[in-house]
């Protein structure tokens, strides 16, 4: 029995089991994929907004603004890569400088820091890439950066390190309410009882809420397409740049990410397919004739990868957040934008609920915060390079060419959780170049294979049905590694 | 030697394929005692390792042998000429000094970080494969979509096969050998789609993978989706229209679940990038003279990272030569600089070097950009060559003798390739 069990281990979940892993609580967090952070938080487009775009009416407008706080002392304690990079809302014509006007006093009123509006001139000076027919731009030095997986892996590792007990692969197929716990029904007949149940399921929240009955709100997922460039245009255009927004979205934005690659995208469009990641033409054309406008030298010719997410955009279009009528079964659901940035402030808020629900907590007087974080090998001085190599000789041999990993941090990324390709990429960064893993996969392949102990067939990009290669049908052939038989 | 390494060198080589063995032999045969070969790989040979189907060395031993005897044999030579060969190599920097010493930056796993100083450096990385991200193709992103090298690293030297059933996007000649190989393993190969009219691939190979194999060949067809959860579970093919742009409304679903990519190979030039080297736009390899040096005196290219080659044994002719002009740098040879500038012109797509001298004799590589049969291959007013035809899949080569250069006096050569009158099948 458990007090409490999360459901779904996106950067929501994460997030809210390290901040309960400071407490003398049993805490349990079931991901139905092979890792964390595989679902909307992977494909988000990483930006830890300043706090403006949301009114201070809503839930979301509230906890943004909290939630964007605490980055730079979360970033200190997790090590995952986080910069106030800054924001700039650009008017496209004299008709939005209202608009901007408008935002700014949002802003201001909710106390969003250094809010300044710049004119042509100004905005020409500090971003000379961007369209010159660009008016005027809202600067908001406060607006940040994230790697959104790399936070959702330090998270839940701080939260493991703490207590949390994690079992991935383990979607929730049914949950029984009884009077004093639920019981939560996964595969193979296994079931976890707990006393608390937070559905932090994302795109998924409104099926699970459905199992206890409630259908107080529906998920209608929003997929956004998101378009990565060639490292050839890093440093084109330096802060994060919005359109003035509309009703449903943000807008198509121009990402310089923390890793310095130019991103562009996301779009909004509604679908009925919670599994529906796909990238279309029509995506394209639309992110990409939008951003000509907005910066004409990016052009399509240099996307070298492309994703889609899916928001969690709920029919409240506000957090669903709250105790319901069952009891014990709390909501977390319908997080879209801003949902990362608010995450911080989401799970404290989790937890104040739990406790007004009458959850006793004591604090742990042995929380350790820390998280070191990955070695980042490409980033080090020749000396720091020399010592590492010294201390360990796999730091000397260069898995992903591209951008320049060790296998020293293949094995690091699978002694802190990686079990798929997809892990040791988002963790590590190998094949996240130009050659996408053409070179370092077989590599990676062989490592996951030998660590996780498992022959070459059973290795995945990222679990389920994901399988890399199969068996040749033929006998002649040698086994397929040395190591099996 | 094997795994042997001094502090300093006359000529070091970076990358131990078929380029850098040859650049290594071709140093040694400048008469430079000291040559070591930096291979990022545990094992010397490249690429050719991982082609054990026959086809190389027709031109260059005058036998046909698979890619792993092809690169035993240099492996070998260069182990008899006393050359040192350090696998496991990362170079991550060359420095210049005022003198033009260079020290070359390496990381190994052994030796940790450390420094070889040189005076001539040959640059033979080699090439990668352009993947589904720099063709754009929309859909999802499952597991199953691969280059057609990656597959033909985990067939033939892991004893694995990415997928059962199988689409090629793509003609390319890994494209096209892999074709067949996977046949061969028992696979289903549902087709090989080339968005372009004509096979990107050399005719040989078109004919031995594909049409031996009765294995369908698509032409001005491109894959245009994607579709498949955690594996790939089919794809949508389209024909193409005149702006290569694929018309949905005659679109239809393949079964399968790999997508293998052959669609071009870019030679890997971020070393050379990072040390200033001058790139040409259309090979994305450097800028050479006729000795194949780069833009940075001592600093030579050969072999796929100076522009994609379709035969190993032009790689290991080109890199003899670029070796031995290295080894003459380093022993303080200067030659002459170039004095004329070679152009591409009509219907040709690139020429290597970039530049020429009218002292000696020069091997000309180019491309040209559409097929043409019959046709005329000129350069300048020098030169006129009927060729039965020319196709891009296949590299032209021309040598130029000095006695030919010796009446020219202008400043720059134009390379045209035009058609031979009449009307003529091809």
């Amino acid at each position: 029995m458990y007090d409490v069990a999360i459901i779904g281990g996106g950067v929501i979940g994460c997030a809210i089991a390290r901040e309960l892993s400071r407490f003398h609580i049993r805490t349990v967090l079931l991901e139905r994929n092979a890792e964390v952070g595989f679902g909307t938080t992977k494909t988000n487009s990483g930006i830890i907004h300043a706090g403006h775009h949301d009114s201070a009416d809503t839930l979301k407008g509230r906890l943004v603004v909290s939630g964007s706080l605490m980055f730079d002392q979360l970033a200190q304690e997790l090590n995952f890569g986080f910069r106030r990079i800054g924001e700039l809302v650009v008017a496209r014509g004299d008709e939005e400088v209202g608009t901007l006007e408008k935002l700014k006093a949002l802003g201001d009123e909710k106390g969003v820091p250094g809010l300044e509006i710049w004119d042509a001139k100004r905005l020409r000076r500090e971003e000379p890439n961007l369209s010159h027919k660009l008016v005027a731009a809202l600067h908001a030095p406060s607006a940040g950066v994230i790697n959104p997986y790399e936070f959702a892996f330090a998270l839940i590792e701080s939260a493991v390190t703490n207590g949390l007990e994690l079992l991935v692969d383990s979607p929730v197929l049914d949950i029984d309410a009884g009077k004093d716990r639920l019981t939560l029904h996964l595969p193979e007949g296994k079931t976890i009882e707990a006393g608390f149940v937070l559905n932090c399921a994302g795109v998924f929240s409104d099926k699970v809420a459905g199992m206890v009955g409630l259908e107080d709100f529906s998920i209608r997922p929003r997929k956004g397409e998101e378009y990565m460039l060639d490292k050839r245009l890093e440093g084109l255009v330096r802060r994060l740049v919005f359109p003035v927004p509309t009703k449903t979205s943000k807008g198509i934005l121009v990402i310089p990410t923390f890793d310095g690659t130019i991103m562009v995208g996301p779009t909004a469009e509604d679908t009925d397919d919670r599994y529906d990641l796909a990238t279309t033409y029509e995506g394209s054309e639309k992110v990409f004739g939008f951003i000509r406008d907005i910066c004409p030298s990016i052009t399509i010719k240099d996307t070298i990868t492309e994703f889609a997410g899916l928001r969690a955009v709920s029919s409240t279009n506000d957090f669903v957040i709250g105790p319901t009528r069952v009891r014990g079964f709390i909501n977390v659901a319908g997080i879209q934008s801003p949902g990362l940035t608010a995450a911080p402030a989401i799970a404290i808020h989790t937890r104040e609920i739990l406790q007004a629900e009458g959850l006793v907590m004591q604090p742990k007087d042995d929380f350790d915060p820390v998280v070191a974080g990955p070695p980042r090998f490409a980033t080090l001085q020749t000396d720091e390079q020399k010592a590492l190599v010294e201390s360990d000789p796999l730091f000397g041999k260069i898995a992903c060419r591209c951008e320049l990993v060790t296998e020293a941090e293949i094995h690091h990324a699978i002694d802190h959780g990686a079990r798929t390709l997809d892990g040791i990429k988002f963790r590590s960064r190998a094949g996240m170049g130009r050659c996408q893993g053409g070179f370092c996969t077989s590599r990676c392949m062989d490592i996951l294979s030998e660590r996780l102990e498992v022959p070459l067939e059973e290795v995945t990009k990222r679990g389920g049905d994901s399988w890399m290669v199969t068996p040749m049908q033929n006998e002649q052939h040698p086994p397929s590694t040395g190591e099996e038989d | 030697m094997l795994g042997r390494v001094e502090s300093s060198y006359d000529v070091v080589v970076v990358g131990g394929g078929p380029a850098g063995m040859a650049a290594a032999l071709g140093a040694r045969d400048s008469g430079c005692e000291r040559v070591l070969i930096l291979d990022r790989e545990p094992e010397a040979g490249g690429i050719l390792l991982q082609c054990i189907h026959s086809g190389f060395g027709l031109h260059y031993f005058k036998e046909e042998l698979t890619g792993p005897e092809y690169a035993e044999r240099f492996f070998e030579r260069t182990l008899d000429h006393d050359i040192d060969i350090l696998p496991d190599s990362y170079v991550s920097g060359v420095a210049i000094d005022s003198d033009g010493t260079k020290s070359v930056r390496v990381l190994n796993s052994e030796r940790g970080l450390s420094t070889v100083q040189t005076r001539s450096v040959v640059l033979a990385m080699g090439c990668r494969e352009r993947t589904r991200g720099s063709v754009r193709i929309p859909g999802t992103r499952p597991a199953g979509i691969m280059t057609a090298g990656l597959a033909q690293k985990l067939v033939n030297m892991r004893g694995l096969l990415p997928g059962r059933r199988v689409a090629i996007l793509g003609s390319g000649d890994i494209g096209l050998i892999m074709a067949r190989r996977l046949v061969l393993e028992g696979c289903d190969v549902a087709g090989v789609f080339e968005l372009m009219p004509y096979s990107n691939g050399l005719t040989r190979n078109v004919v031995q993978c594909l049409d031996d194999f009765g294995i369908p060949l698509h032409l001005s067809t491109t894959v245009a989706y994607i579709d498949g959860r955690d594996r790939v579970e089919r794809i949508t093919v389209a024909p193409v229209d005149d702006t290569l742009a694929p018309i949905m409304g005659r679109s239809r679903d393949v079964e399968c679940d790999t997508l293998l990519f052959s669609i071009g190979l870019i030679p890997e030039n971020e070393l050379s990038q990072s040390l200033g080297i001058e790139l040409d736009v259309v090979t994305g390899g450097p800028l050479v003279s006729s000795t194949l040096e780069t833009s940075m005196p001592g600093m030579f290219a050969c072999g796929n990272v100076l522009h994609v080659h379709d035969l190993v044994d032009f790689v290991t002719q080109e890199s003899l030569r670029a070796g031995r002009f290295a080894g003459e740098w380093a022993q303080g040879l200067r030659r002459p600089k170039d004095n004329i500038q070679l152009l591409p012109g009509d219907n040709v797509r690139y020429c290597v070097p970039h530049t020429l001298s009218p002292e000696r004799d020069h091997t000309i590589y180019l491309r040209c950009k559409q097929a043409m049969a019959p046709c005329y291959i000129r350069v300048g007013n020098i030169l006129e060559k009927k060729l039965r035809f020319v196709v891009p899949a296949e590299m032209i080569m021309l040598n130029l003798s000095p006695s030919l250069l010796e009446k020219f006096h202008g400043d720059s050569l134009r390379i045209d390739i035009t058609e031979a009158g009449g009307k003529e099948t091809s």
